[in-house]
């Protein structure tokens, strides 16, 4: 159990998705000049993480892997290449299979992540928590926390970033730096800080 | 077309250049640039994998059904970025290996989808193609200029080879510790964009 929640603390501040592996910038720059919405993207990717990274685990583990096809009596089949395809279509359907449950059932919550999940289907920080996943050998149970703790870290991030950008609207830069270059800044201080947490 | 084949090529590189002016495909771009090797393959695979991709969807564009474009094209460019991984392994182990999940993360860069979905989709063949290497030229130019850096001061060679003697090997250069770590590619980034839109007022964010 605490071996678990290593991996959750680890991946939240230490190998945090976008500051530290800047997977899921494009998002991660494009919607945090609110922290509104900052929130409804930052639940939509953990929600999305949370069911994608373990899902992926089992499609690797009895579907691709070598002699996961033991049972047909194709023991040596290796469909490990396949696996990039493999993952974005799995992370493509479970968006849209999350969009409509989602919206048939908790029409409230619809509302605040329906706009980010389509977006996410192209996210570097899903489709890269399951690569890692698979680099890294996660057991079923290990791939349930890495996606928690992938989730939460991309959740952190973003809303923090949202709140300092909210302030620096107020702030009076040289003209050229206004707005991308200020924010990449500001994401840079926020990776130190991260970094700053390496020791816990 | 209103372009010719040579403007569309240099204007990707440099006045529309995907990272430094519309910040698409920063995701894989920052974190292999710790080291000049691996952002040269980087660079080379995004752009070949942009420029075929580009290719084969401007082929395929009037049998694509509209509802089903992005499944398709995801399914192209993924195609795609399997052979470069396997292409990868096959014949440069070591590199893809410190490249580790980036070749594949190829897939979501927005450049590549963008390209796809924003030209490819609506020109001839021909242009897509030239179109393809001028974004992936442009994104490997920002990926150089970066790792250029950062492996200059941060570790005193360039490909591997010492340009600045550590003074841990008896030189004069102290490395700068911080480029190592990833958050300076950051403040080079926020460098660059800041000195493009110096020289060039009009890409300025209004307030």
């Amino acid at each position: 159990m605490g071996h678990h929640f290593d991996i959750i603390l680890r991946s939240i501040f230490l190998e945090n998705l976008p500051l530290s592996f800047f997977l899921g910038m494009c998002t991660f720059l494009a919607i945090s000049k609110q922290v509104k919405a900052a929130v409804g993207l930052g639940s939509a990717v953990l929600v999305l993480q949370i069911i994608t990274v373990p899902l992926n685990n089992l499609i690797l583990s009895y579907l691709l892997k070598p002699g996961a096809f033991d049972w047909a009596g194709f023991g040596d089949i290796d469909l490990t290449f396949l696996g990039l395809l493999t993952y974005i279509a799995i992370i493509a359907a479970t968006v849209q299979i999350l969009e409509m449950v989602l919206d048939r059932f908790v029409p409230a919550l619809y509302n605040t992540l329906g706009i980010f999940l389509p977006l996410l289907t192209v996210n570097c920080a899903i489709l890269g928590a399951s690569l890692f996943m698979v680099e890294r050998n996660y057991t079923f149970t290990e791939s349930i926390a890495y996606g928690i703790g992938a989730g939460g870290g991309f959740f952190l991030a973003v809303v923090a970033l949202a709140g300092i950008r909210e302030r620096l609207e107020y702030a009076n830069p040289p003209a050229a730096l206004r707005g991308l270059g200020l924010t990449f800044v500001s994401v840079g201080l926020m990776a130190m800080a991260f970094m700053g947490l390496a020791g816990l | 077309m209103a372009e010719t084949n040579i403007e569309l090529l240099t204007n990707s590189i440099l006045k529309r250049n995907p990272i430094a002016l519309l910040v698409l495909g920063i995701c894989s771009a920052l974190a292999v640039t710790g080291q000049m090797a691996t952002a040269l393959v980087m660079s080379i695979c995004l752009t070949l994998v942009t420029a075929f991709s580009s290719l084969t969807i401007s082929i395929v564009r009037f049998q694509i059904p509209n509802s089903v474009r992005i499944g398709i094209q995801i399914t192209i460019i993924a195609t795609l970025v399997i052979l470069v991984d396997e292409i990868l392994k096959a014949f440069f182990f070591e590199l893809s290996k410190q490249l580790s999940i980036f070749v594949g993360l190829i897939i979501t860069n927005c450049i590549v989808m963008g390209r796809a979905e924003g030209f490819a989709m609506s020109n001839p063949p021909v242009a897509s193609f030239i179109d393809g290497i001028g974004n992936g030229l442009g994104y490997s130019l920002i990926l150089m200029l970066v790792a250029f850096i950062r492996e200059l001061f941060g570790a005193g060679t360039l490909f591997g080879i010492e340009i600045l003697q550590l003074t841990t090997n008896g030189g004069w250069y102290i490395r700068n510790g911080m480029l190592v770590l990833p958050a300076s590619g950051f403040f080079i980034i926020a460098t660059i964009i800041w000195i493009i839109r110096t020289l060039d007022p009009e890409q300025q964010e209004k307030k």
